[in-house]
């Protein structure tokens, strides 16, 4: 069993909602990002989502943009995060780990290999934001052959019969993006996750995670009593940005606990 | 017979729709609603009066006989796009898709532009149609192309600077996605070349084939047959594929795209990703030949010419090249340089600097061909805009 269906699986047992944070791989640092990792697990995050920098994130706002410009000026490449995920895995080999990014770096390496290492190194999921289940028949074999959970995105725009389309390729969890807009906006509105969610769970038997615009505790706690999984990306990584290397990993740590708390409460 | 894309918007291994998921529906509907009215009488008709008596269609062909008698060889002649509304091939383009957001009842257009052609062509649409229109446009780009700036805030267009990344078309093609995902429901992205997700790059291609079909009929009327090849400039490369694609399938015709060499394509600092054997990659919604590093990271293009600037380039001109059908080759910034100034001395056409490009490779060719072949080369735009980097280069403070 997968490492992401045996925590959904134990959470589910708990009465408990998951708490995803995201943030890029190699920001500020490269030697950073392990030790964040950590934090973040020790603080509570039930899955890590790991962002794969790219130098045209075209589906993100200003904040991530600037973590993938900060994190591509260190070096920073998908080989990179492969190796830090494997480094990540010597002290932890319970918390899921999703690669989540663009296709062309992986296409870069080719789907057959960076499947391989995603399994050597224990990635357990992949969410590629411009690859539609359409154009998605190869990469997903490739992941599959190895073991890897493909995630998929859905949106307030997506309808009823493409929700079945992408139940039946998905794994692992379905990750719905909660606003018709880049990653960070601040304009979610509850009531329509709260329509919309009915209409997929009508198909999609998987945990559902939501994210985009979840920005503090208040609306994490919110948006955790309607779905299984809370995705906080851009405001992790504005508290990176606006950290400096000594204070960093206390203030992560801080923001992942205040969201882990509310989302008890939910 | 050549029949691309599939339903399905793939070029062979080209095309296809690498989009977010918020934006599939978005394109969807698009592809849905472009099968719907392409061919429909009462839309073919509007498309047909505004190509006429707003953009001033057809466009002549003029023989550059002095030039041609300097360079010694084949005769070259011009496909006058530079004298359409707006100075360029470009409002055919933004035209056809006002009209369809016209009949989405979509009242927000927004668009890209490298050059600002396009984006002056997005702005003209939106005032004639009274829509809203917004254009993204890279910092540099706005650097090099202030009058066409001012040109898009005449019109009523809000121009809005990109800072990301390179600050060139691409940056500016990333933030109008990020603006068309926000406001998907009411607006309309008229993206300005053959490229992006299908089905962009087949109805760019259509509303373009005004170029290439008036030409199938005009020359004949000139020369008394086809030319032995038609050359164009190929950035995204909506107006070679405009010229291109009504010869496809004559086979005694030659194609050539050309696109730019920047610095030369050896050092690495070019915008010319089908003459350099690009990697096949993934970006802004089509799988083509794309300049990239060995990470997959987007590298940054070097062109003399704001329009050309760009990593990819469309995926039907992927293909061509694939079959063998057009060939593609790169002219370098000096070149360009030099054919833009002939044309302006020999013939009195100042002539963009993107088509300078299409210009300096028939320039090199026609000297080793005879005089009795014919060349014809699509001038994709005029000049005006570019003076104040051709001062710059010169030397020349205006």
């Amino acid at each position: 069993m997968s490492r992401i269906q045996t925590t959904f699986d134990a959470l589910k047992q708990q009465n408990r909602r998951a708490l995803i944070p995201f943030f890029t791989a190699g920001d500020p640092h490269p030697s950073l990002t392990v030790p964040l990792m950590h934090a973040m697990v020790a603080a509570g995050a039930d899955v890590i989502e790991l962002g794969v920098p790219f130098s045209d994130p075209m589906a993100d706002g200003p904040t991530i943009q600037r973590a993938s410009e900060r994190a591509l000026k260190q070096g920073m490449s998908l080989r990179g995060v492969l190796n830090l995920v494997a480094e990540f895995r010597q002290q932890d080999n319970s918390t899921p780990v999703v690669l989540m990014g663009y296709g062309n770096p992986i296409e870069a390496m080719g789907w057959d290999v960076f499947a391989q290492r995603c399994a050597e190194v224990g990635v357990d999921g992949v969410l590629t934001v411009d690859f539609p289940p359409e154009e998605s028949h190869d990469a997903f074999e490739y992941l599959q052959a190895h073991g890897i959970d493909p995630i998929f995105l859905l949106a307030p725009t997506t309808e009823d019969a493409r929700v079945e389309q992408v139940a039946k390729l998905a794994r692992g969890y379905v990750y719905y993006v909660s606003l018709k807009g880049v990653t960070g906006a601040g304009n979610l509105d509850l009531s329509a996750i709260e329509q919309k969610l009915p209409q997929l769970r009508k198909h999609i038997k998987l945990p559902i995670g939501v994210g985009f615009g979840i920005r503090d505790a208040v609306t994490a706690q919110a948006v955790a009593k309607l779905c299984d999984g809370v995705v906080v990306g851009s405001r992790i990584v504005q508290e990176i940005e606006n950290s400096n290397d000594a204070t960093v990993i206390a203030n992560v740590s801080a923001l992942v606990n205040e969201l882990r708390l509310a989302i008890n409460q939910a | 017979m050549y029949n691309y894309p599939d339903s399905t918007g793939h070029f062979g291994q080209f095309g296809g729709i690498y989009m977010a998921e918020t934006l599939i529906p978005a394109v969807e509907e698009l592809r849905v609603q472009y099968l719907r009215y392409q061919n429909d009488p009462e839309f073919k008709a509007e498309f047909a009066y505004e190509l006429k008596h707003y953009v001033g269609r057809p466009s002549p062909i003029y023989h550059a006989k002095n030039w041609s008698d300097r360079l010694g060889g084949a005769q070259i002649y011009l496909k006058r796009e530079d004298l359409n509304h707006t100075g360029a091939h470009k409002i055919n383009n933004a035209i056809g898709q006002a009209l369809l957001a016209k009949r989405m009842g979509k009242k927000r257009v927004i668009a890209e532009t490298g050059a600002g052609m396009h984006g002056v062509a997005t702005a003209t649409v939106a005032a004639r149609f009274g829509m809203e229109c917004i254009v993204y446009m890279g910092a540099e780009d706005i650097q090099r192309q202030s009058p066409n700036v001012y040109r898009m805030k005449l019109l009523g267009a809000t121009v809005v600077p990109v800072e990301s990344g390179s600050k060139t078309l691409k940056d500016a093609c990333n933030e109008a996605i990020r603006d068309w995902v926000t406001n998907v429901e009411s607006t309309f992205y008229i993206f300005g070349t053959a490229a992006g997700p299908h089905p962009y790059p087949m109805m760019v291609r259509d509303f373009q084939c005004v170029i290439g079909n008036e030409a199938k009929i005009q020359m004949p009327e000139m020369i008394g047959r086809q030319p032995d090849a038609v050359i164009a400039c190929v950035g995204g490369g909506s107006n070679a594929i405009g010229l291109f694609y009504p010869y496809i399938e004559e086979e005694n015709v030659q194609i050539i795209g050309v696109e730019a060499g920047g610095y030369g394509i050896a050092s690495g600092q070019h915008a010319a990703p089908l003459t350099a054997n690009a990697k096949v990659g993934v970006l802004h919604g089509n799988r083509v030949n794309l300049m990239q590093d060995e990470n997959g990271q987007i590298t940054e293009t070097h062109s003399i010419s704001a329009g050309l600037d760009y990593p990819g380039v469309g995926p039907e001109h992927c293909w061509l090249k694939e079959i063998g059908r057009a060939q593609y080759v790169a002219i370098n910034d000096d070149e360009a340089m030099r054919a833009f100034h002939d044309l302006c001395r020999f013939e009195g056409i100042i002539p963009a600097l993107e088509s300078s490009h299409a210009l300096a490779h028939a320039a090199k060719i026609a000297p080793e061909m005879s005089k009795d072949k014919a060349l014809l080369v699509n001038l994709s735009g005029r000049g005006d805009k570019d003076i104040n980097t051709v001062a710059r280069l010169s030397g020349i403070a205006l």
